[in-house]
């Protein structure tokens, strides 16, 4: 990013992101269709991305496209078509006019709470002196900003990470595994043992 | 172009609510706590310009955890459909009593 005062060039480019990631949110949330839907979802993704590099993380943007829009959104679609949802449903996939009014309610309320919070003020000690990210970037690179500290100061984390998605994949194949198939190799194995 | 980053980040979180709160099929639940998730990580991104580069790294985390999730929940959303035919969420209330 650039320090104030932007060009035109940046604000045009910053606010056309911005309307085509709200635009395609608001379509990602009426669409009927499931395939739409998600579809939209990715459009979103795609332009978060662009607002990614355009706030200086590159490496960030690019791990966007590949995990969220690649990855993610390719398993949704994914059981979408496994399942044969992707047509709109017949019964009503919108809920009455109660649960429209407290969603309109609670959108507001949060609205409401995030301005407030926008408004705070921060210490000036926690904020880096100006030009520091572009000094940071100009001697690690995009990657080297964000590994350094990844494992340095986050390397635990780091490595709970990893347990944490071998517990997810075990969870994964446990659930999707079909019960019939199960209880058949269980079968199987007391024959084989008999 | 922080304040607009952030309103944006405001303006999608509640999209991801609202979608939520409206629609019952389940699938595009999950896919509104991405959005809700995304929502998050361009704070975060948009505050680390300002706070360091330590924003960028709770993304990759966000971003790690939501791929598990994503794995776990449509693994969930798929035994639920064998047993129900269904992710219609008016259907699924077992756990209502």
């Amino acid at each position: 990013m650039i320090d104030p005062p932007y060009p035109l060039f940046y604000t045009f480019n910053f606010y056309l992101f911005g309307v085509i990631a709200l635009a395609s949110s608001l379509a990602f949330v009426t669409r009927k269709s499931p395939i739409a839907a998600a579809l939209w979802l990715v459009n979103t993704m795609f332009a978060l991305a662009a607002l990614y590099v355009m706030l200086d993380a590159h490496f960030i943007a690019a791990i966007q496209v590949l995990v969220y829009a690649g990855a993610i959104m390719v398993v949704f679609l994914f059981v979408i078509m496994l399942l044969n949802l992707g047509h709109p449903s017949e019964v009503a996939d919108v809920r009455g006019k109660w649960g429209k009014a407290a969603a309109a309610v609670l959108g507001v309320i949060l609205l409401a709470q995030i301005a407030v919070m926008s408004g705070s003020r921060v210490r000036p000690e926690w904020v880096l002196p100006r030009g520091e990210m572009d000094r940071l970037l100009a001697e690690k690179g995009a990657i080297g900003v964000v590994a350094d500290p990844l494992f340095t100061n986050y390397l635990l984390a780091f490595e709970l990470t990893s347990v944490l998605l071998l517990i997810a994949i075990v969870g994964a194949v446990t659930l999707g595994r079909r019960s019939d198939v199960a209880a058949e190799a269980t079968t199987g194995e007391s024959a084989s043992a008999g | 172009m922080l304040a607009e980053a952030l309103a944006l980040s405001a303006a999608l979180f509640t999209i991801g609510v609202v979608g939520v709160l409206i629609r019952r099929n389940a699938i595009i639940i999950f896919m509104c706590v991405e959005l809700m998730l995304n929502a998050v990580n361009l704070s975060f991104v948009a505050l680390s310009r300002y706070y360091g580069a330590d924003g960028q790294v709770f993304v990759f985390f966000v971003m790690t955890v939501a791929a598990a999730e994503a794995a776990v929940g449509l693994a969930i959303i798929i035994s639920i459909f064998r047993h129900r035919k269904t992710v219609n969420l008016q259907n699924i209330n077992l756990l209502r009593g």
